[in-house]
């Protein structure tokens, strides 16, 4: 049971690590404003105009369109 | 026919605005203006954000210019700069509604060269701007979002939001390590129980205990210690409230376990417990702190839509928009209808009626000429004016108004919490308990003595107790916020739980402050004509007439208008003549009115209503009273509180034969009533009340009431009010009407029952973990289990209770 002796100081350094880390994000201001973020992360992305995705997904759309007139 | 559905906003289009031609409909010019914009921009990609199925507000853009935004007062008071030549700004945008308005305006940057960067706060509907002031100018960038759909506004609580800010940051770290504190105690805890029940070596158990001691004295000595400080303080000036119990707790259990460990012995230790009560109280403060705060933010917004602007006249007449800070005395400026005087002054040319309600409470505008004095703060009705600046800021009659409501702020005693009145006997009782507790067990077994009485002390550390209260508080006010009733602070609350007196201001709280058509004695076919001459005129009369005769009169146009300061009007309409005006007026068109003419008139003036005449072709068709009429619910409310045992009294800046006709309308003995009275009367009327009744609730709306708001034991500003008003008031009120009041008063006393509940509860923990105590049969662990329980129990009972909005708001 002495691996207490080594365990032991070693999780109270994690608990220190966490408590800094968190004393860090206070301080930078991420705790201000709880809202805005969860919004802003779903439409960081623009939609891009690459030439071989644009042709791949004119062609599925072909495909529908062809099934469904078929139908 | 389906309904359309306005491509911007999502509203259904008015039938007369389908355009069967164009490609997209509008419910509104404004979406149209922002439609357009947002296309323009290449912005459409806002549409794809947007969730189709919620309709919005309808888009805003004002199209207004934004000039002052350049001047530099403005910059002097609003805008930093920062490093490189950059400059930022806040701003308060109206019309924030969903995420995609934070894509939209944070999208700036690609739209206006010179904007560096736009982040906005979704809650709090604030953005933050930086900018290249040599780029491009404030005013384009309030333009381009004006024209966008967010009309904005400078943010002018920056400053207590840092201040805020950095105060909460404190919180939330002492919160955290706190946590952290009691979290690795607990783990502790966990094995040394183990070795309780399994038996545990020597050489661990002080391995742990010192682990733990030391753990807890950081829990002490860093967010422990605000606990201490406010007991020292509480002992000095005799007032003993929560903190010291708290302190009692914690000092005995710390010093008892430091014992214990140093010397190695096996008595019991009770860290776990007092990290566990520090985090627990600290975050049952922080969440009343946030609360209180949050009532605070709302009205900083609110300030931010006062007008802050006025139109300065310069040299050969022309007309610049400059913030009102940068106005001195002999400035000319331009007031047009509608606007609110931004200082004191002489009217230097023209003549207009004012709306002096929010100053001095008069219902009925007054009519002012050149070289007469108007105040900041009174609104121009009816026409352009120019005045000649005489005060400015602090010099003006707000301005001194405003220095009496801080005054009385200052001067205003503290209140008794019931919680601290319960902490008093609470500190009384543990103590002596602890001394008989000791002294008993000296006498049957003295070994026994010093550890029971530590246990005593440690187990009735009070954290249910310390939390009964700022729980139920907290819980209280968010559901009050939602129901649209701003609390600024919980003692408010514990005020208004005993009925006392309440003092209405009549206009604007008791009535709806703007003029009405009230009584209407005639052809009701004539209405529509009435409308179409009333509708070329400014006036609050002509207003009142246009509002109560419908829309149809107003696509009428009338063949001439001419309109006679002060007495009527005169028009042709449809080939009839039609004279609209004062009885003498009228009077002089057609000669001695019949008897039912005079009749109608004399019932008008018993209700104190001003009387117009309607004449058409040389005849008398109508008779109409018009006021200012009381609010629908006032009644009511008035009769609900009366039956929970208020009573209530009118004090008014206005004419005493209206107040008393007011009072008689609502059900309030015109005995208890008061007209004419100053701004400095009603601070005596309330002051007096104070010494006769408790609580005095006063509720008022405008500047006039300020001062007396706050000399009353509790403030209301409802509706509509003035700033100044927002500021001296504990409470107010979002939504029009009289039944807030109520629902205030009400809330309140279902609250206060929340709290002593919670306090009882807590108190009935306490009791039953102290008797453990005493007769020696209670150990760590049953405490760690109990101390979490007694609290879990008051925060589901001050979160399950309905104290306001028990259903009109949910």
């Amino acid at each position: 049971m002495s691996v207490i002796y080594i365990i032991f100081p070693l999780a109270l350094l994690i608990a220190i690590i966490a408590v800094i880390t968190f004393i860090w994000a206070v301080r930078s201001g991420q705790f201000d404003d709880l809202d805005t973020p969860a919004a802003r992360i779903l439409h960081d992305d623009e939609p891009v105009d690459i030439p071989e995705v644009r042709d791949k997904l004119s062609n599925s759309e072909k495909v529908s369109g062809e099934s469904q007139a078929s139908n | 026919m389906t309904d359309v559905a306005c491509i911007h906003c999502g509203l259904p289009v008015p039938p007369g605005l389908i355009d069967e031609e164009a490609e997209h409909q509008f419910c509104c010019n404004g979406c149209k203006m922002v439609y357009e914009t947002i296309h323009g921009c290449g912005l459409q990609r806002y549409y794809d954000l947007k969730d189709e199925q919620d309709p919005t507000e309808p888009g805003r853009a004002t199209g207004k210019g934004y000039e002052s935004f350049d001047d530099s007062t403005f910059h002097d008071q609003h805008v930093t700069l920062q490093e490189g030549g950059l400059t930022s700004i806040d701003l308060y945008l109206e019309g924030v509604h969903c995420s995609a308005c934070v894509w939209l305006i944070e999208k700036l940057p690609n739209v206006l060269k010179g904007v560096v960067e736009a982040r906005l706060d979704i809650r709090r509907q604030v953005a933050h701007i930086v900018w290249n002031d040599e780029s491009i100018s404030l005013s384009r960038i309030a333009r381009t979002l004006d024209s966008l759909g967010y009309p904005s506004h400078p943010f002018r609580g920056t400053r207590m939001h840092d201040i805020w800010r950095r105060e909460q940051h404190r919180h939330l770290i002492r919160i955290g390590v706190a946590g952290a504190c009691a979290g690795n105690v607990m783990l502790i805890a966990f094995a040394l129980y183990g070795g309780m029940i399994t038996g545990i070596e020597d050489q661990y158990r002080t391995l742990f205990n010192w682990a733990a001691l030391g753990i807890t004295l950081i829990a002490l000595a860093f967010p422990g210690r605000t606990f201490f400080v406010g007991a020292l303080s509480s002992l000095r000036t005799g007032a003993l409230h929560m903190d010291v119990p708290v302190a009692l707790g914690l000092a005995a259990g710390t010093l008892w376990g430091a014992y214990v460990t140093v010397t190695g012995g096996h008595g019991d230790v009770y860290f776990e417990s007092l990290t566990a009560v520090i985090f627990l109280l600290l975050v049952g403060r922080w969440v009343q702190h946030r609360q209180q705060r949050a009532a605070h933010a709302a009205i900083e917004l609110l300030y931010c839509l006062t007008p802050t602007t006025a139109r300065l006249i310069e040299q050969e007449d022309s007309v610049r928009e400059v913030p009102v800070e940068a106005l001195n005395i002999g400035d000319r400026v331009e007031i047009r209808a509608g606007d609110v005087i931004p200082a004191d002054g002489n009217i230097a040319d023209g003549s207009s009626r004012f709306d002096l309600s929010l100053l001095t409470g008069e219902s009925k505008p007054i009519a002012m000429g050149e070289g007469e004095q108007v105040h900041a703060g009174a609104v121009n009705i009816s026409s352009r004016i120019v005045m000649e600046v005489q005060a400015t800021g602090a010099q003006t009659r707000i301005g001194r108004l405003m220095a009496m409501v801080e005054k009385f702020a200052q001067e205003r005693p503290p209140i008794v919490k019931l919680a601290d009145q319960v902490a008093h006997y609470f500190v009384i009782v543990v103590v002596s308990l602890a001394v008989l507790t000791a002294a008993f067990w000296l006498w049957y077994e003295p070994t026994q003595a010093l550890r029971n009485s530590i246990a005593l002390l440690v187990v009735s550390c009070p954290c249910a107790l310390g939390l009964a209260t700022p729980l139920a508080v907290v819980a209280s006010i968010g559901r009050a916020a939602h129901c649209g009733i701003l609390i600024k602070g919980g003692e408010v609350v514990e005020l208004l739980n005993k009925p006392g007196l309440i003092i209405l201001d009549k206009t604007g709280t008791l009535t709806q402050g703007k003029m009405k058509l009230t009584s209407y004695v005639g052809d009701e076919k004539l209405k529509p004509l009435i409308a179409a001459v009333e509708s070329q005129v400014v006036h609050p009369i002509a207003d009142a007439f246009v509002a109560a005769c419908g829309e149809e009169g107003v696509n009428i146009q009338p063949a001439s208008i001419t309109s006679v300061a002060g007495k009527g009007v005169i028009g042709e309409v449809e080939s009839q003549r039609i004279v609209i005006g004062s009885p003498s007026f009228v009077g002089e068109e057609v000669g001695d009115p019949p008897a039912w003419v005079l009749d109608a008139e004399r019932q008008c003036l018993a209700q104190i209503q001003t009387v117009v005449f309607v004449a058409v072709d040389g005849k008398i068709a109508a008779v109409a009273g018009l006021g200012d009429p009381v609010l629908d619910d006032a009644p009511d409310a008035i009769a609900s509180l009366h039956r929970s045992g208020w009573e209530a009294m009118v004090l008014s800046g206005d004419h005493p034969e209206i107040v008393n006709a007011v009072a008689k309308q609502i059900g309030i003995d015109p005995e208890l009533c008061e007209g004419q009275a100053s701004p400095e009367r009603k601070v005596e009327v309330v002051t007096r009340a104070l010494e006769k009744h408790h609580p005095v609730v006063m509720v008022g709306d405008g500047i006039n009431d300020a001062a007396a708001l706050t000399a009353a034991g509790v403030g209301v500003a409802v509706h509509g009010g003035a700033e100044i008003s927002l500021t001296a008031a504990d409470a107010f009120l979002r939504n029009p009407g009289l039944q807030p009041v109520v629902d205030l008063i009400h809330g309140s006393r279902r609250t206060v029952r929340v709290i002593k509940r919670n306090l009882f509860v807590s108190l009935l923990y306490n009791v039953l973990t102290a008797s453990l105590a005493v007769t020696g049969i209670i150990n760590p662990m049953i405490a760690a289990i109990l101390m979490p329980i007694s609290s879990l129990t008051v925060v589901m009972l001050s979160y399950r209770s309905r104290t306001f909005g028990t259903q009109e708001c949910q």
